[in-house]
């Protein structure tokens, strides 16, 4: 059973500070939701106001269309897992699974039957009579999912919950998560500041900065076509060109920049006129050396200066003429002996491949 | 042999000076303070009542008699057993236990609420208040309670002149300024002790049991209580073993009829300059403490480690 989650004109404030800003969202049951954004942006807040912790100063919760408004924590069909995941040490495993049946007034032997499913579930079978502190951390991750899910919750919330776990383990559990969602059938809703986390597990995101949100929608599409400069730069890499828009026709902008001119394609809801300040990103992996018979919509010169690799790419660092830098993303298959620092290349990238979005803030430096 | 005590390790680290400081007030406190005294008023439970020059002479033997006296009374009552003095120890531990119990309970919800509702402003606020009455001596304190509750007292009067009552509330007879003032006296150390456990607890503990559905009352009683459970074994321990031996507030408060058990001591020690009696009593209260910690930990099943921190 799982349930829609409806934000409405919610804005939570404290003192004159807004934490969360007139956030408007559907997330859909049964559906993997994440909240994006930098440490401070309001996520958590939001989160809370789901939850039951923080009343929103305006606006409305709404799960399965009921207005959650005067509704605590302890009476809504939510869970929440914590970023620390605030499991009880004093006690046992399956205690903790089965505390949410225990104030409910279920019987012993019930709750033992069901904490048994649930240490099923999360493969940690037998093992319901260890104390927490007895458990490594991929355990203790799986025993707080499992608590959370004993109740049969509609939603689902969880903190930044891997954020503690070392990164091959943190790699193994979002494909956990994944699958545990999938076969329980609630609805997922995921904080995080970390862009993998959100892009691999999510069916849509929401990327947040200052209390707002700044875009909502499937993960290829806020990755390929961001639709602010903040969202551009937080949610992957992005190298910026700053310059004014020389020519709009049908669906292409182009920009003229002191490295020459570039097209791109226009997104919808474009709202930039000629003469406008705007920035046109392209994405380290969308740079290309072309070969013989490529032709590519935009070329670039650029002058390189350093490189590292990272294993299956390697990163190349150059500047452009006006001395702006930029990063380039080369598949390590691919042969690349001949570029040193102080090589001299022309790159291509293709409209496609490319947005031109109104001058704003963002999310690096 | 001095050159081999300065080259062990607990010299070399805190230097020869403040290592000897160090070692002569542990041994001073633990051989002066700790172990002759009790000793010595052991040993001097089991002797005969004698003056000091008579001492080592031939009136001067072992024998239970102090302890006889508490069970059975003197040699010349009627009585079977001493009903007189075991009625004031029954007492004194009972009342004991109750102002333990009505101390818990009213420290705990301050307690909570200084350490996870209070913003830190008010949290200090109610902390200062707490400590500021206990820079008055405890002596002092008594009398002012001895002030509020006598028969044309401060409360008695008020209520009195707003009509509540047309006869004075006999606070004092009935011993109802007793129980308050004990249970006022040692609050200090069953605040701080259960202050202290329930702050060191997670937040998101509390959220998180809320969060599964937990009403508050249950809250308290699986999450928050079990761990301050030291923190209560430890207060609860403090403040009994400081009531069941009080003198100053019992003195002060207690009704006419009462007698609280360390005045009983204090009349053998003193008015009946009969040490050793005084002594053997001191023992049997001693013993009460040292079981009343005991069956403590053993009820709450904490170790003493737990308590002591």
């Amino acid at each position: 059973m799982s349930a829609d989650v409806e934000l409405n004109n919610v804005s939570v404030t404290f003192g004159s500070f807004y934490a969360a800003k007139s956030v408007n969202v559907k997330i859909n049951g049964g559906e993997f939701f994440s909240f994006l954004g930098p440490s401070g942006c309001g996520k958590t807040t939001l989160l809370r106001a789901i939850s039951g912790f923080q009343d929103p100063s305006e606006g409305s919760v709404l799960i399965d269309n009921k207005d959650m408004s005067g509704i605590g924590p302890n009476k809504r069909p939510t869970s929440l897992i914590f970023q620390n995941l605030a499991l009880f040490p004093l006690m046992s495993v399956s205690e903790n699974i089965a505390f949410s049946l225990e104030v409910r007034g279920v019987s012993k032997g019930d709750r033992q039957k069901r904490a048994d499913e649930l240490l099923e579930l999360i493969a940690l079978e037998g093992q319901g009579e260890k104390k927490v502190h007895q458990l490594s951390g991929g355990q203790k991750q799986r025993v707080a999912i499992a608590r959370a899910l004993a109740v049969e919750p509609k939603v689902l919330l969880l903190d930044e919950p891997l954020s503690a776990l070392d990164l091959k383990l943190r790699q193994r559990m979002r494909t956990e998560l994944r699958e545990i969602q999938k076969r329980v059938n609630i609805t997922f809703i995921y904080i995080t500041h970390d862009q993998g986390e959100a892009l691999t597990m999510s069916d849509r995101i929401a990327v947040m900065n200052e209390g707002e949100i700044e875009q909502i929608g499937p993960c290829d599409e806020v990755y390929n076509n961001p639709l602010t400069p903040f969202v551009a730069t937080f949610v992957g890499e992005n190298n910026p060109l700053f310059g004014k828009v020389k020519e709009i026709n049908q669906n292409k902008i182009k920009i003229e920049t002191p490295d020459g001119d570039f097209v791109s394609t226009m997104n919808e809801n474009n709202k930039l006129n000629i003469g406008d300040d705007a920035i046109a990103f392209v994405r380290p992996e969308s740079l290309f050396m072309p070969r013989d018979g490529d032709s590519f919509d935009n070329l670039i010169d650029v002058n390189i200066e350093s490189f590292e690799f990272e294993g299956n790419i390697k990163n190349f660092y150059a500047t452009l003429k006006s001395g702006t830098k930029i990063k380039f993303s080369i598949p390590n298959a691919i042969d690349t002996s001949s570029i040193s620092s102080g090589t001299k290349l022309q790159l291509g990238f293709e409209s496609t491949k490319s947005s031109i979005l109104p001058k704003a803030q963002l999310a690096i430096d | 042999m001095g050159n081999y005590l300065f080259t062990q390790p607990f010299f070399k680290k805190n230097g020869k000076a403040v290592a000897i400081y160090f070692l002569v007030a542990i041994v001073f406190w633990f051989v002066f303070l700790v172990i002759i005294p009790q000793l010595y008023m052991l040993d001097l439970s089991f002797r005969s009542n004698v003056p000091p020059l008579a001492r080592g002479g031939p009136q001067d033997y072992y024998t239970l008699e102090h302890y006889q006296h508490f069970v059975f009374g003197s040699k010349t009552s009627l009585d079977a057993f001493n009903f007189v003095d075991l009625g004031v120890f029954g007492r004194t531990i009972l009342v004991s236990i109750m102002v333990t119990i009505a101390n818990l309970l009213f420290c705990y919800p301050i307690a909570f609420y200084i350490a996870k509702i209070a913003n830190p402003s008010t949290a200090r606020l109610l902390i200062v208040s707490l400590i500021i009455p206990f820079w008055i001596n405890e002596l002092l304190r008594s009398f002012a309670l001895r002030i509020l509750f006598a028969n044309e007292g401060v409360i008695n009067n008020f209520l009195t002149g707003i009509g509540v009552i047309d006869q004075s509330i006999l606070f004092i007879t009935y011993d109802i300024g007793l129980y308050t003032g004990l249970v006022y006296a040692y609050i200090l150390l069953m605040m701080f002790p259960l202050y202290n456990a329930i702050e060191s607890l997670d937040v998101n503990q509390i959220e998180a049991a809320k969060d599964l559905g937990s009403s508050s009352l249950r809250t308290h009683w699986r999450i928050v209580i079990p761990h301050a459970k030291p923190g209560i074994v430890s207060g609860c321990t403090m403040v009994f073993m400081l009531t069941v031996g009080a003198l100053a507030t019992p003195v002060v408060l207690s009704s006419p009829n009462t007698l609280w058990f360390p005045q009983l001591i204090y009349q053998w020690f003193n008015m009946n300059d009969n040490w050793s009696r005084g002594s053997a009593y001191s023992i049997i209260l001693l013993i009460i403490s040292v079981i009343f910690v005991l069956a403590m930990m053993r009820i709450f099943k904490v170790k003493i480690g737990e308590i002591i921190k």
